[in-house]
């Protein structure tokens, strides 16, 4: 059992995690998530680690609940535990010294990329970071996004907050800008993010690394329910990737691959909701 | 002692020979092929004594050469037919410490059974059948767990992961007194044997039990540890203070066949249909919340023991109709006889000489057809087995809605490309030496990862064997330091 020592609401729908998991807490690297299984009855999930503790033995998980599992997750408690905590899984993330590193988180996707921007920051980089949301209350770590970062930049769709647009906006104009020289681009978000972003850096062949997000059952490469195609290739995600040169990837095929289980999710969702009155706010 | 105690004197060979092979109970095919529960019902006691009786007790037992862990095989149907059935478990476990598993899962038919000297005249003895007989009568008649009494000798072993030839391994240390721990990448131990083998062929609980049997043993569990990531090998022995390391973490890496439309959605590998199924739970959704697509007409490739499992399964989750596409002739099915046998009272469709070419898909991205090619038998191959070519303009094409890849599995390279000195060979397989020692001094492997896709008593003869050289290493490692 992973006993959660901590949990905060960091926004609308969305839950800071801080759980007990020693040997993960000491083995993980940027860019690595786990697999957990909040119950025995749940599905086993994927989840980036955004922090860890090795002292302590803790991993931070930041979860948006956005079905079944997820919203339960989010109605536990401090002192209770999940059942399953398994990994760290995937490869870490590839991290060098570029120059200067564009870091794009939309929405979630911000959470995958704080610890590879502190990384990279780490690594000599000068970053500069760009968050997106739909609006100001989905903006999420701006501040500990913000001190690892050169310069910070948020947009909202909505203009509630920071600049109005989409982060290829304002990834448009550094890129063009004569006095900045972009040389790579780690990006998280929702798949239509990372292909418009992927599309932006491509004209000028900038290094892009994108943070894929199949579906997942075992994260260990044993089943390839996670499988995308990268350059023509099928490769795993949970053992390949989960990044992945963003110029490479097959991004229709991953959407369309996200929807397979779209009918029962609804429907676990909706039976959920029913009988424990809760619900996601959106 | 049961009731029922016919020999009183020593049999003739005549008498032994006049008793037919017993028939298996078993439920009805129909009936069965809509639920999980286990098609086989187990002999009833005065059956397998009559089964046993049909023993010839041959001084030079064939049989026993057929079998890969060497089972005293005329020892423990000896014991049936006195009625001493704990005595006969007992026997069988010194060989054989998952009698439960292999009387159910092993191909006899190319193993003992097909070695017996009444294969000659007419049926071989049930040897299977009585092995599982005997391991659930000691299920359910034995008084306590297995433990041991060994003086602890101190060493730290590890195994890597938890299926037949790790659990073995793990078994045969404690008994020898050192101190054991498996790693499981899952959150159940147990590898194949509950991930992929069905419920309704060997249930979840009696490999539990099993695991319940070597922790009373003094071994030590841990799951959720994928070796490769959350330590590794080197870590083991250097930081977590280990003496020695077995690897058996199987061969679970699927392999997919390159054609067109393989990532559509309602493409599944074996692996993936049978995890989401057995280990997650699936055929009990929605209360288990692992959720599976069911099809409606299913197409499984393949012809091996996975295959079956999975066109099986697809019935039983639904589906109108199961079929299996198999590019050789059904007696060429690497399957278990059995099975084959059983999938056909299921009704299971069996497209034979047909190999897939193309999976089709509607405009929504899902299956809805696939493309197959009708095959005839050349020449003999590699393998002895004659080889299948595709006939020209033969192509058609079946409707389904759901297709399921079973035409094999590869070495997953997770433990190997974090163990810096480890050889491998050119498939990725673990290599070792006779005595089942690695590259690396210290670490040993069996089972599947160093055979390929085998059986489940080939990995936990693996497992015996390399419990005693490592107990051999430790012991010379000790008299060294
Ligand atoms: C490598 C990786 C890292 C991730 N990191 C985070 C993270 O840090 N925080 C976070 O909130 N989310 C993260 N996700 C997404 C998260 O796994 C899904 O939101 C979660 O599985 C949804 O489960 P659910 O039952 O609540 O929702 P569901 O109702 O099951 O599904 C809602 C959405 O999640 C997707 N999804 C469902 N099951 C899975 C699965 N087993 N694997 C992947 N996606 C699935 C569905 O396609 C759907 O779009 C990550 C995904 C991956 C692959
Ligand atoms: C569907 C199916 C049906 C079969 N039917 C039969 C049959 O009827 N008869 C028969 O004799 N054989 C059958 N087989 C074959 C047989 O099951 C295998 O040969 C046998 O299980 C191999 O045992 P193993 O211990 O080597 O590996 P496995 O049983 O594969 O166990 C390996 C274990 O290691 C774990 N693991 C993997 N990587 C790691 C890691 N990095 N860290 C920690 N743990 C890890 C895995 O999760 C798994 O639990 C079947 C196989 C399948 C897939
Ligand atoms: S272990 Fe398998 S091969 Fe050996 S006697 Fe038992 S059923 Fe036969
Ligand atoms: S070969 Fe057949 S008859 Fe002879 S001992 Fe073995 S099981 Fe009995
Ligand atoms: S999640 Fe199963 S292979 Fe990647």
């Amino acid at each position: 059992m992973f006993k959660i020592v901590d949990k905060q609401t960091v926004g609308p729908n969305l839950t800071q995690y801080e759980i007990q998991a020693t040997r993960i807490a000491q083995a993980r690297k940027p860019g690595q998530f786990v697999m957990v299984r909040p119950n025995e009855k749940s599905e086993r999930i994927p989840l980036t680690v955004a922090r860890t503790d090795p002292q302590a033995g803790t991993i931070t998980l930041i979860v948006q609940a956005v079905g079944k599992t997820t919203l339960q997750m989010s109605q536990m408690n401090q002192g209770d535990s999940f059942a399953d905590v398994a990994g760290p899984m995937g490869q870490p993330s590839h991290i060098e010294k570029f120059g200067t590193v564009v870091v794009v988180g939309g929405g979630l996707g911000t959470a995958v990329v704080l610890p590879q921007a502190i990384a990279l920051k780490e690594a000599g980089n000068k970053i500069i970071s760009i968050i997106g949301a739909r609006n100001k209350e989905l903006v999420i770590l701006e501040k500990q996004l913000g001190q690892v970062s050169d310069e910070l930049i948020v947009t909202t769709d909505d203009g509630s907050y920071g600049n109005k647009g989409f982060v290829t906006d304002a990834l448009g104009e550094l890129i063009n800008a004569s006095d900045k020289n972009v040389d790579a681009v780690y990006c998280a978000g929702p798949v239509i993010m990372m292909k418009a972003v992927s599309e932006v850096t491509r004209p000028k062949e900038i290094f892009t690394v994108v943070s894929l997000n199949p579906i997942m059952v075992d994260g260990t490469g044993m089943c390839g329910g996670c499988r995308v195609t990268i350059g023509g290739e099928t490769k795993f995600a949970c053992v390949d990737g989960p990044e992945f040169d963003g110029h490479q990837v097959d991004y229709d095929e991953l959407m369309d691959r996200l929807t397979t289980y779209k009918n029962f999710e609804q429907r676990m969702l909706d039976a959920y909701q029913k009988t424990h009155k809760c619900k996601l706010q959106r | 002692m049961s009731q029922e105690q016919p020999v009183t004197r020593k049999m003739t060979a005549k008498e032994r020979m006049a008793i037919e092979r017993q028939q298996m109970p078993e439920r009805d095919g129909q009936q069965r092929s809509k639920d999980f529960e286990e098609v086989n019902l187990g002999l009833p006691e005065k059956i397998a004594i009559l089964e046993a009786q049909r023993c010839l007790q041959c001084k030079k037992a064939a049989c026993i050469e057929g079998c890969p862990v060497e089972v005293d095989i005329p020892g423990f149907l000896k014991l049936i037919t006195e009625g001493d059935f704990l005595g006969a478990a007992a026997l069988m476990r010194r060989d054989n410490n998952l009698p439960a598993v292999t009387g159910r899962v092993c191909p006899q038919e190319t193993q003992c059974e097909e070695k017996c000297v009444r294969c000659k005249t007419d049926a071989p003895v049930a040897i299977g059948w009585l092995e599982r007989f005997v391991a659930d009568y000691e299920t359910a008649h034995r008084t306590g767990r297995p433990t041991t009494d060994a003086t602890p000798t101190g060493k730290k072993v590890v195994c890597v992961g938890s299926g037949p030839a790790g659990v073995t391994c793990a078994g045969e240390l404690a008994k020898l007194g050192h101190d054991v721990t498996v790693f499981e990448a899952f959150h159940i131990p147990g590898g194949v044997l509950v991930y992929g083998i069905p419920e309704f062929r060997l249930p979840n609980s009696i490999v539990e039990d099993e695991m319940e049997n070597l922790k009373s043993l003094g071994v030590k569990i841990e799951t959720n540890v994928l070796v490769g990531r959350t330590l590794t090998i080197p870590q083991l022995l250097e930081e977590e203070g280990f003496d020695a390391v077995f690897i058996a973490n199987g061969a679970g890496l699927p392999v997919f066949m390159r054609i067109a439309g393989e990532n559509l959605k309602g493409v599944y590998s074996a692996n993936e249909y049978l995890t989401r199924t057995n280990l997650m739970g699936a055929y009990k959704y929605p209360e288990t919340e692992t959720p599976i697509i069911v099809g409606n007409r299913v197409c499984v490739i393949g012809g091996g023991n996975v295959a079956m499992d999975a066109v099986r399964t697809g019935k039983r989750l639904g589906a109108e109709e199961s079929i299996i596409v198999y590019r050789r002739a059904i007696e060429q099915m690497p399957a278990r006889v059995e099975e084959v046998h059983h999938a056909e009272q299921e009704g299971i469709r069996f497209e034979m000489l047909t190999a897939p070419i193309e999976i089709l898909g509607d405009e929504d991205g899902w299956v809805r057809a696939m493309t197959c090619i009708r095959m005839e038998l050349g020449e003999p191959d590699a393998s002895g087995r004659r080889r299948p070519i595709p006939i020209e303009g033969s192509e058609f094409v079946i409707d389904c809605d759901l297709v399921i890849v079973a035409v094999g599995t590869g070495a997953n390279p997770l433990v190997t490309q974090t163990t810096p000195g480890l050889k491998v060979n050119k498939w990725g397989y673990i290599e070792a030496d006779d005595d089942l020692m690695t590259s690396i001094p210290g670490v040993f492997a069996g089972g599947d990862i160093i055979r390929g896709a085998t059986t489940v008593i080939l990995a936990m003869g693996d497992g015996k064997n390399a419990a005693r050289s490592i107990d051999a290493y430790l012991s010379r490692i000790n008299g060294k330091s």
